[in-house]
């Protein structure tokens, strides 16, 4: 009875207008003021023929890659080191969960201005750096080059998680009991077997969460993507594109089965680890 | 003990909601009473909120409120250079059918998605009440009219075909005269770039589509320029292909993207590089004193001249006011327009702003330097229409374009480009 206020604003909200868009996407409505009769698929796979199409959800991908891929690693490097007894422990953590404190609009202006394209007299931010502590060969086109542009991207939303993934993972670490550990040490483990065959097994339940948690918040990127560099197709993504057909062409279906891939996307993420968590609940 | 906590917690909370509704609803009365007020203010929804433009509209209120006592101005202007927010809320009023009683669009095809959906009332009878046929120049009157009826009253008018450049970088590069076809200018860039500076800066995306309207200006003429919005436009052919490889070729003379277009016109001003092309609000930024501008000096440290291959041709934009169906204050609204549309209120608005009026007995003597330059060539020139800035294509044009050239960027492919531009005519549905 309580809950059944939060399941109807929810039934409408969400699945209601999840619904609306998926049949809006279906339709011909290219401008805003005509109807739209129904199409069917066409709007789904017409898209791809579109270059700009294919150019971000190519983009989404590098950048999804590198950013949950960094950010767990990052993550778990630094739970890694926390959990091996570092001096300050607690100082440092809060440094390290300090970014996630601030939005992805105010660190993508920061990092817009330290990923500066400028190289040689014109540096500045970061490839200033460069310059100054001799390592001119570093210098780059961060999120303007062609190739690895996205890559750069990820870097801010790396800096910006990784404290998160490490919060994660160090109560994954202080999880594990002493005595597995010990256990395994008897049995002649090393330090290194008993991180590989004990500990890391342990933590598969919080990296899958951590997976999942990037995974959306990667696939849904825009904040970041907009304030770092604005519109622009040298780093367009799904979510810049849909904005873009919407407000900017006003294209209200293209938009809509814009919108519709990245929910397919990201449910591609949180799908499995619904049904995963759902019998692991049962079976408990 | 706790439960009786929460009680308590729970009856104060209660009643303090009660109290602000009430506080609420005897405000809202008390409003309400003095209807005469509401009447009286008309609702003018702007993107002005920078320098100069901030300074122009405060102006142009002064003397609406001066000419009309009955009336006070309301000034809805939402921050954001070239209105990218302003319009998306609009968009929202407009659909929500809460219009405000006026509001700023880009003169021209900008404006066709408003008058699609029936939210523009056409306002030929200003037109005619105050004889402003015979003040805008004929072709502004002709590249607004949509089916014979014109929906806005242009305020300004800014320049977008405008080369600026460093003389001292000129002079050591051993370039002696300003070019003025393209020839001339890839030959002078190339001398620039033997010299080791930038030869050509650009920004974001947008300035390259924004160089683009130069380059077809300047390299298909006028004529066939102004034809490309016409039915018998021709985007496929060889003239077209030539225009796109004379892009293709300026654009390999681009320094490093910019943020944005101050950047960009700063490396000019920096003599770092020697040309950019930008419309001619850059003049402001150029000259103005800091914080609002680089305090450079007109003629010494920059200078300007028509982008190469469009002298005599003056490529506008311009800011324009509209008349909503179902504003709520539509007579305050008109009083609005005919004080947007007077000589008295242009007069006030263009200095400020760094443009000039789109009339043309404007008082002469209040636009000096290059104000005066851009105002002798206004009643002139022959007249083309921006694309980047509205005039000539709607949104989902512009937007097609600008994706092109996004595109063009990375691949540097002619012919895909040329492609994609036919396309995006024939699907422009405009």
């Amino acid at each position: 009875m309580l809950v059944s206020p939060s399941i109807v604003a929810i039934a409408v909200f969400v699945y209601g207008m999840l619904g609306w868009n998926f049949r809006l996407a279906m339709t011909d409505k290219h401008d805003e003021v005509s109807e739209g009769s129904f199409v069917g698929l066409e709007n789904f796979t017409g898209i791809w023929d579109q270059q700009r199409w294919s150019l971000s959800v190519n983009h989404a991908i590098v950048f999804t890659v590198v950013f949950v891929g960094g950010a767990l690693a990052l993550g778990w490097l630094l739970a890694f080191l926390m959990e091996k007894g570092l001096r300050g422990e607690g100082t440092l953590r809060a440094i390290y969960l300090f970014p996630m404190a601030i939005s992805f609009v105010a660190t993508g202006v920061v990092w817009r201005w330290l990923m500066n394209s400028g190289i040689g007299e014109r540096a500045v931010g970061l490839n200033r750096l460069f310059e100054v502590v001799g390592l001119e060969s570093l210098q780059w086109q961060w999120f303007r080059d062609q190739d690895w542009g996205m890559a750069a991207m990820a870097i801010p939303a790396i800096w910006q998680m990784s404290g998160y993934v490490m919060a994660l993972f160090l109560a994954g670490f202080r999880g594990v009991p002493d005595d597995l550990r010990e256990a395994a040490r008897v049995d002649g483990c090393t330090e290194w077997q008993v991180y590989r065959h004990v500990v890391l097994p342990l933590l598969r339940p919080v990296t899958l969460s951590a997976l999942i948690i990037l995974g959306h918040i990667s696939l849904k990127a825009f904040d970041l993507i907009v304030a770092v560099s604005g519109k622009q197709i040298i780093t367009d993504v799904p979510a810049v594109f849909m904005w873009v057909a919407v407000f900017d062409s006003h294209d209200p279906a293209k938009g809509a089965t814009i919108a519709a891939y990245i929910v397919i996307a990201v449910s591609i993420f949180v799908i499995p680890y619904l049904v995963w968590s759902l019998r692991k609940e049962r079976r408990s | 003990m706790r439960r009786r906590w929460m009680a308590a917690v729970a009856v104060t909370v209660a009643g303090m909601l009660t109290l602000t509704a009430c506080g609420g609803g005897g405000e809202e009365g008390a409003a309400q009473s003095p209807q005469a007020d509401a009447a009286k203010k008309v609702e003018v929804f702007s993107w002005w909120t920078g320098p100069g433009e901030a300074d122009g509209l405060q102006a142009m209120k002064e003397i609406f409120e001066k000419q009309n006592p009955g009336l006070t101005f309301f000034d809805a202007a939402v921050a954001g250079g070239s209105g990218d927010k302003a319009r998306a809320l609009l968009t929202s009023k407009l659909q929500a059918d809460t219009p405000p009683d006026t509001f700023q669009g880009h003169a021209g095809a900008e404006l066709q998605g408003y008058i699609k959906a029936g939210d523009l009332e056409p306002v030929n009878f200003l037109y005619d009440e105050l004889k402003l046929k015979d003040v805008f120049p004929q072709q502004l009157v002709d590249q607004i009219s949509v089916g014979g009826q014109i929906y806005s009253v242009p305020v300004n008018i800014h320049r977008s075909n405008v080369m600026w450049f460093n003389p001292g970088v000129l002079k050591e590069a051993g370039v002696t005269e300003v070019p003025g076809t393209i020839e001339e200018f890839v030959a002078a860039l190339e001398k620039v770039k033997q010299a080791g500076k930038v030869p050509l800066s650009i920004g974001s995306e947008w300035t390259a589509v924004h160089l683009l309207e130069s380059v077809l200006l300047g390299s298909l003429g006028t004529e066939a320029y102004n034809q490309l919005w016409t039915a018998n436009s021709d985007w496929s052919g060889p003239a077209m292909t030539k225009a796109l490889n004379d892009f293709k070729t300026i654009m390999s003379y681009a320094g490093d993207p910019q943020d944005d277009w101050q950047p960009a016109a700063k490396q000019v001003a920096d003599g770092e590089a020697a040309f950019n092309i930008m419309g001619d609000w850059a003049y402001g930024y150029f000259h103005n004193p800091p914080d609002g501008g680089l305090g450079k000096k007109s003629k010494t440290d920059f200078d300007w001249a028509p982008s190469p291959g469009t002298g005599g041709t003056f490529m506008w934009l311009s800011d324009s006011f509209t008349l909503p169906k179902g504003a709520p204050n539509r007579d305050g609204a008109v009083a609005w327009l005919k004080v947007a549309a007077s000589k008295e209120g242009q007069d006030a608005f263009n200095p400020k702003k760094g443009s000039i009026p789109a009339r043309k007995d404007a008082d002469t003597s209040l636009y000096t330097d290059y104000l005066a330059d851009a105002l002798k060539d206004w009643g002139s020139n022959k007249l083309a229409g921006s694309i980047q800035h509205g005039v000539t294509v709607n949104d989902a044009w512009r937007t097609a374009i600008n994706e092109a050239v996004g595109l063009f960027q990375q691949s540097k492919d002619v012919a895909a480009l040329q492609t994609a531009l036919a396309d995006a005519a024939k699907n422009s549905g405009q």
